[in-house]
């Protein structure tokens, strides 16, 4: 997240509104989703698969591609724990040392630090956990998914409203 | 730790999917967790990769979204870089016997990206309900956690929201592939 560009959303292309608003769900599945996407555009496949690259590059998506559902593939929790601010760094880079560690935040809070872990079985997962716990000294709050809530409509971009 | 009792429960909803995930799945999704080749045919490089025809790509990613092992294929913005830099883990404390309801009333407001029912664990942890709310700033978010408090009425019994300072680590779901690399 190094860069904090901040993007004036009037500066996308026409075409690059349309990719960032009307494809998040429905990338075409067939063998060339970006020529029906320029069809539906109505620019061309290169112009596609080029304003994609850009939006790709200049960190306004972070990849076209599937979302996999949380606890489908494999187990995953969320997890906490409560460090003092000068072991902060030295925990955080021991739990993101665990590959299956997608996710890791700073938060503002007791437990003040925030992670998700996908392990491949629930072995491996309470595995990981034990071992967290044991090498911070603290205990691990584990909360794991019991209902999501959630109808994944994507990401609402701001222009959908501008002209209300 | 706390909470171990209800991983059970989260294995559980595992096995009970009504899709199981072969390895060729597994291949497949190893192959595009990070994202499709930009290609103009990206199946194709997907079976090349694999090794299976591009029909077969498309079929079994179509079954994974069909059973919601795929939630989506698309474009996926990065928020913070569209300028959402407020987000907020807004947190409740809500009556259990109401979570359904009250979560699919907050899952569907506008700024809530994601709304999950997670265990309590008592006494140092005594919501059940958590809702992220993204804005461009944290009034923006204040805004849109008062509004979940004013839908909630009597149902809110404490709430609190924890702003993430920094992000130490994001990827995308890692599935690890079975010689461990």
């Amino acid at each position: 997240m190094g860069g904090q560009q901040k993007f004036n959303l009037n500066d996308f292309s026409e075409l690059e509104r349309r990719l960032l608003n009307d494809f998040q769900h429905n990338l075409p599945l067939t063998s060339a989703p970006y020529e029906d996407i320029a069809e539906q555009t109505g620019a061309s496949e290169n112009e596609v698969i080029s304003a994609i690259q850009k939006l790709t590059k200049d960190g306004v998506i972070s990849r076209v591609g599937a979302v996999f559902t949380p606890n489908k593939i494999g187990v995953s929790t969320l997890a906490a724990i409560s460090v003092t601010e000068d072991k902060l760094q030295e925990t955080a880079d021991m739990i993101n040392e665990y590959a299956e560690v997608n996710h890791n935040y700073e938060r503002e809070h007791d437990f003040n630090l925030w992670f998700v872990i996908t392990a491949s079985d629930e072995e491996r997962l309470k595995d990981i956990l034990s071992e967290i716990e044991q090498k911070s000294g603290s205990q691990v709050l584990n909360l794991p998914l019991v209902e999501d809530f959630h109808i994944d409509l994507g990401f609402d971009l701001p222009w959908a409203h501008s002209s209300e | 730790m706390w909470g171990s009792d209800l991983m059970l429960d989260s294995v559980k909803n595992v096995s009970m999917a009504d899709y199981e995930l072969d390895e060729i799945d597994r291949k497949i999704v190893l192959a595009t967790q990070a994202g499709l080749p930009l290609d103009a045919k990206p199946y194709h490089k997907v079976a090349s990769e694999i090794g299976i025809s591009t029909d077969e790509v498309m079929q079994r990613m179509q079954a994974m979204l069909s059973h919601g092992v795929i939630r989506r294929i698309g474009v996926v913005p990065n928020h913070y870089a569209l300028g959402y830099k407020g987000n907020g883990m807004s947190v409740w404390d809500v009556p259990d016997d109401k979570i359904a309801e009250l979560g699919e009333k907050i899952g569907a407001l506008d700024n809530v990206s994601h709304c999950y029912h997670r265990p309590r664990h008592l006494p140092e942890w005594n919501y059940n309900l958590f809702a992220m709310v993204h804005g461009h700033d944290r009034d923006e978010v204040e805004q849109q956690v008062q509004q979940i408090a004013e839908l909630l009425g009597d149902n809110d019994r404490g709430h609190t929201v924890l702003y993430s300072t920094r992000i130490l680590k994001k990827t995308g779901l890692r599935l690890q592939d079975k010689q461990g690399k």
